[in-house]
């Protein structure tokens, strides 16, 4: 299908057309100064020129809280199945990216049923930025602009104009609601590439001086590199780079029981390996007790122990947000890896 | 449902096993058979665990004791926690909610031919059973069998009518430590590895199996590389806090490995990279 030409007007009239579809439309909105994924009630709430969103959209496939099972208290459980179709507006290409990730991390070995069915039941529309946040270094990353993974890719041009390209069936589907849109020229498709090589470039508030491929060789010389107790001397261990991190997926099991005290629900919620007692065992043994350990075991996770579980594909995706969610200032990755790659000898 | 997910099972929905006999093994221990409630036994092998639930209270990781060679599921659940407190209070006829069996195995495959050494300490000869009476049960697969076994005290002992009368057997050998000195106990005193010189002439060929307190590995390795037994043939059962056993939420992870999967059995030489196993 070829790519469509939306004027903004057009464009409201379409998104008018997604919220009459019934399913919910979830999409990025100011919100408090800042900008946040929430369900949209009208176009006008609409911000596609936001910079980036306090929380990744990652809280539609997992939620913080996600029901797996209900039971009778102390009796036999029943698999729960919450998840509706959504519509997942406005998705940058580094969260993208984060999704895609995700999504093979669920899939592969034990295919995790409640994740998948949530991330089936998902339209997801990405979008080209159009406004750097202050801390994004996506472009490091190779993650700043993405040509697979959407349903449908948006991509706002100079002039206001909107370009549309459905990949997939079920983008196709949605895009049918857009009726008056016109394909776009080839001089759109030019403009569009531009953005795109525009964004590959712009999006890196923080340059990562080697590829990102290179992190796992890095790492795997820096265990014991003075930089982990350095920077986590001041680290609070109150896991903000864990909570907004779109790659970040560990999870707590916990089971809650209704006020009727009779029934109740199995379900898992956020959790983070920043958090003193992640490792934790019943007899109060941490295993990872050293605030260093646990600052290291992040940045392994990121990039060196998550890639080699996803075809090497590093598992920072460079949105930035734990840069910004930082208290202490000690989250940015691209500084501790540049002062990694300094300190290792490459061969 | 979409249609790309049907078919595929809940990893996270428990089957239901009711508890056939009960016995405290000391004031913490308690010891559970189980019989599934599909009739059917858990195909599990020694080493692997299951995640053990009390709808409405919690689940938690628990070693399997039994051995595949007899029917039904044996565990040992200490008194620890919130969830643990409440299965000591359950009866004969009570329900448990159990996945699994997760995770990797002894070597039953290689280890045969081979002399078996067990290092036990505490609460680690839970899981170490499994092994033994799996050794027992096909021992003439099976070279000579010899568990080490320390307690901290006389009154957490475990097991001890099946150690007396595993001491009596002439194909296998069993020595018995405790770390503190009691008025009812004329065996060995010490820590379990003040053991290991008693059976140092055995080690080298042995396949050594270790399963104890985070504490415990240290010390018994470095006795074990004194005794010059090459890693490959030590084998370490570890405990970490397998959430979801399934290889998703994290919580056991030491380095890149993920103890409910890559473990809870691992042969120690493939941990020379993992600097927080033990």
């Amino acid at each position: 299908m070829s790519v469509l030409k939306f004027t903004p007007k057009q464009f409201d009239d379409f998104v008018l057309a997604m919220l009459k579809t019934g399913r919910p439309v979830m999409a990025p909105q100011a919100k408090n100064g800042r900008f946040a994924f929430e369900p949209l009630a009208s176009p006008a709430d609409l911000r596609l020129d936001y910079d980036v969103t306090i929380l990744p959209p990652k809280k539609y496939v997992l939620p913080q809280v996600e029901k797996l099972l209900e039971f009778e208290v102390r009796g036999p459980c029943r698999s729960v199945q919450e998840a509706q179709p959504m519509i997942l507006l406005g998705v940058h290409p580094y969260d993208l990216v984060a999704i895609l990730q995700m999504d093979e991390l669920f899939r592969q070995g034990q295919y995790d049923k409640h994740y998948m069915d949530r991330r089936c039941q998902i339209t997801l529309i990405a979008l080209d930025v159009v406004t750097p946040s202050a801390n994004v270094f996506a472009s490091s990353m190779g993650t700043a602009a993405v040509s697979s993974g959407y349903d449908i890719l948006l991509t706002i041009l100079k002039d206001g104009s909107i370009l549309a390209d459905a990949a997939t069936a079920k983008g196709q589907e949605l895009i049918r609601l857009a009726g008056s849109a016109a394909p776009a020229s080839e001089a759109d498709l030019k403009a569009r590439k531009a953005v795109w090589e525009h964004n590959n470039a712009v999006l890196n508030k923080h340059i990562l001086l080697c590829k990102p491929s290179l992190l796992p060789k890095i790492l795997e010389q820096s265990y014991n590199h003075p930089v982990w107790e350095e920077k986590a001397r001041l680290c609070y261990s109150c896991g903000s780079c864990n909570q907004v991190c779109p790659t970040c997926y560990c999870f707590d099991v916990q089971d809650r029981v209704n006020w009727d005290l009779k029934t109740g629900y199995r379900f898992r919620c956020w959790d983070g390996c920043l958090l003193e007692n992640f490792a934790t065992v019943a007899g109060n043994h941490n295993f990872r007790k050293d605030r260093a350990a646990r600052y290291r075991h992040r940045l392994y996770r990121k990039g060196k122990y998550v890639p080699e579980k996803i075809g090497g594909q590093i598992a920072c995706v460079g949105c930035g947000r734990c840069i910004s969610a930082c208290t202490a200032k000690i989250a940015n990755p691209v500084e501790v890896y540049n002062r990694l790659l300094q300190d290792t000898k490459l061969g | 449902m979409c249609e790309c997910c049907s078919g595929h099972a809940d990893i996270y929905l428990p089957q239901m096993a009711t508890i056939t006999k009960r016995r405290m093994l000391n004031g913490t221990e308690l010891f559970l058979h189980l019989e599934m409630d599909s009739g059917q036994d858990l195909s599990y092998k020694p080493g692997q665990f299951v995640e053990v639930s009390l709808a409405g209270i919690g689940e938690a990781p628990i070693s399997i004791s039994s051995s595949p060679t007899q029917r039904g599921l044996e565990l040992v659940v200490r008194n620890v926690g919130s969830l643990t407190k409440a299965i000591h209070k359950l009866q004969v006829g009570d329900k448990l909610g159990i996945r699994g069996p997760y995770g990797t195995t002894y070597p039953i495959e290689e280890a045969k031919g081979k002399d078996l050494v067990f290092i036990c300490g505490g609460i680690g000869l839970v899981p170490q059973r499994s092994f033994i009476r799996y050794a027992l049960d096909h021992r003439s697969d099976y070279g000579k069998i010899i568990v080490l076994i320390g307690t901290k005290c006389y009154s957490m002992r475990l097991f001890r009518e099946e150690i007396a009368l595993w001491q009596e057997r002439k194909d296998m050998t069993v020595l018995e430590t405790i770390d503190e000195a009691h008025d009812c106990w004329d065996g060995n005193v010490g820590v379990v590895t003040t053991l290991i010189p008693k059976i140092e002439n055995e080690l080298p060929g042995s396949l050594v199996l270790i399963c104890g307190p985070p504490i415990m590995y240290k010390f018994v390795l470095i006795s074990l590389a004194e005794a010059q037994v090459p890693e490959e043939n030590i084998y370490v059962n570890l405990e970490r806090r397998m959430k979801c056993g399934v290889g998703k939420c994290g919580h056991c992870q030491i380095n890149d490995k993920y103890v409910c999967q890559d473990g809870p059995v691992f042969r120690y030489s493939d941990l020379a990279l993992v600097p927080e196993a033990i």
